[in-house]
């Protein structure tokens, strides 16, 4: 593992700061890419040793998220038209990360309050932004609910709730899998420290995921000259039926 | 093995692609069908994004039926000039299809309209298909000779007649235009070759012999899915190379295998197998649109609105 992130972080108002690394600031989508690991660990830095004032706002405890590049979405639901099933309505997603997961000491929800979740959009339902959208749809929560239950199933958006290691108040760290099916862009990383359900520091990084090598030069092509890329995978096609029909009239001789 | 498809955006083992491409190809020789028809739904079916399945198929088309093409064209079985001719219409289908398909994914149908295309055209053909060969088979059984078609008058009473040398025919050249046209559309739409309904087509409908059939119809198949791939290719981005590759070594390894057991198969058996399994794909996605899914919900992604 290359160990290159070092930050700190400089808001310190407060008694305490947070310190991060994170195992990885670059992830390679290879042509035998498979999902990775990040390791995120830290630790929090006091000028003297835990004062009772700290205390008395409540244990520490901290969230971790993992953003993905933000995607323009429709949530499409099916309704029964005479006897075909089909789409009938559709909630337009302005904003949704394509990977999302958040870790914590503890339960996302009992840890923070409602107004710090909604002002740094912390919870998975708060970090898809759906504003002005009234048009087709009433139930706005069930479509959001079921990008969630689908995206969770493709191990796209993760909960995970008591994840986070903190040990003496002092030293945290975790773990989250980035699964195979990634959409390569700059990864957004924060951690937040939190006492009486408010935060009182947090740190912000990156870690950019980008395919390489012939999965960078495949993808390029494709979206910057289609038209050449069209022509190579023809050309490619017609090769290999030319030489599989070749290849067997030379073994049957 | 797992691989990354850079287009599709996912990993996927490579065997089963190979493995995929295999099994269609075994089928495909054993028929002398592309097998698009096929394949397009088992991708579906394997979590490939419909819009790529359809785009990345037609690539894998041209390379599969430029393979069988060759194999015609040695034996002097393939009418150039009817195929030109089904091309011209072909290439308008297409230009057609890709507007519809781009139309309907814009609006979220994109899925229903390539499902009902899927249910109404291998219902027919697997039905007539079926019929037909049951009625070849007690027919031989009961040692009867074969009727004789009767031709089709009107289509020998239409303007523009051309000769077809090859064919045999001096037929208006109208009838193989729209044939042309009909299977372009149903090739952006269906990410299939077309053969399936060409075939029939030319042999029932223009009355080609059954010899230069084949060859010409994938002669024809060769360039209309070439033009889909680049239409997929520079509207939609969604033809992935290294799907289409994987799919293609183990198609054509398949269809060599498959010749050799089709050449063992009476033709009436295989017609009636291929009815069968063109059925059978029909009914599976009939289903699909009548049954409740299980998911009433999905997700589409990167539609600007």
């Amino acid at each position: 593992m290359i160990i290159i992130f070092f930050c700190f972080a400089t808001r310190s108002i407060h008694a305490e700061e947070l310190v991060a690394e994170l195992s990885k600031d670059e992830v390679a989508i290879t042509t035998n890419f498979n999902g990775s690991d990040i390791f995120i660990y830290g630790a929090v830095k006091r000028d003297s040793a835990i004062k009772p004032a700290d205390k008395s706002d409540g244990p520490l405890e901290i969230v971790i998220t993992v953003s993905g590049p933000l995607e323009k979405l429709q949530v499409r639901k099916k309704a029964k038209k005479t006897v075909i099933w089909m789409n009938s309505k559709t909630l337009e997603v302005d904003a949704a990360p394509s990977f999302y997961a958040v870790a914590a000491t503890g339960n996302v929800a009992d840890i923070i309050s409602e107004t710090e979740d909604l002002r740094h959009r912390i919870s998975i339902k708060k970090a898809i932004r759906s504003v002005g959208n009234s048009g087709t749809v009433q139930d706005v929560d069930q479509f959001i609910d079921a990008l969630i239950r689908i995206r969770q199933e493709q191990n796209l958006y993760h909960d995970l709730s008591n994840s986070v290691s903190l040990k003496d108040e002092t030293l945290f760290a975790t773990d989250v899998t980035l699964p195979a099916n990634l959409v390569e862009g700059q990864y957004q990383i924060r951690i937040f420290l939190i006492r009486g359900r408010s935060i009182i520091d947090y740190f912000s990084t990156e870690v950019s995921i980008n395919k390489v090598g012939i999965e960078r030069f495949i993808y390029d092509l494709a979206h910057k000259s289609p038209l050449i890329y069209g022509l190579l995978s023809i050309f490619i096609a017609i090769s290999a039926g030319w030489g599989a029909s070749a290849a067997f009239r030379y073994v049957r001789l | 093995m797992q691989i990354y498809l850079p287009i599709a955006e996912m990993s996927v083992n490579a065997f089963l692609l190979l493995g995929l491409g295999g099994i269609v190809g075994v089928l495909s020789g054993m028929f002398g069908v592309g097998g698009g028809f096929l394949m397009t739904p088992l991708l579906f079916f394997i979590g490939i994004p419909p819009a790529v399945a359809v785009g990345t198929e037609a690539n894998q088309i041209v390379g599969s039926s430029f393979s069988g093409f060759l194999a015609h064209f040695k034996r002097k079985n393939v009418d150039i000039k009817m195929g030109l001719v089904l091309l011209i219409g072909g290439l308008c289908g297409a230009t057609i299809g890709i507007q519809i398909f781009a139309l309907l994914r814009e609006l979220g149908q994109v899925d229903l309209l390539v499902k009902l295309s899927y249910v109404i055209f291998l219902g027919i053909i697997g039905g007539l298909m079926f019929l037909e060969s049951l009625r070849a088979i007690i027919r031989s059984k009961a040692n009867h000779v074969r009727v004789i078609r009767k031709k089709h008058g009107w289509i020998y009473a239409l303007p523009f007649k051309v000769k077809f040398r090859k064919s045999g025919l001096y037929i208006s050249v109208l009838p193989p235009l729209a044939v042309g046209f009909f299977v372009g559309i149903l090739s952006a739409i269906m990410g299939v070759g077309g053969g399936f309904i060409m075939v029939p087509a030319m042999i029932y409908l223009l009355g080609m012999p059954t010899k230069v059939v084949v060859g010409t119809s994938l002669f024809q198949i060769i360039f209309v899915t070439a033009f889909t791939t680049i239409m997929h290719a520079t509207t939609n981005f969604t033809v992935d190379m290294a799907l289409a590759f994987l799919l293609l070594v183990g198609g054509v390894l398949g269809a060599q295998i498959g010749t050799r057991i089709g050449l063992k198969l009476k033709a009436e058996q295989l017609r009636i197998l291929l009815s069968l399994l063109v059925i059978a794909v029909c009914l599976k996605i009939a289903g699909d649109l009548v049954l409740q899914p299980s998911d009433l919900f999905s997700v589409d992604k990167g539609l600007s609105h």
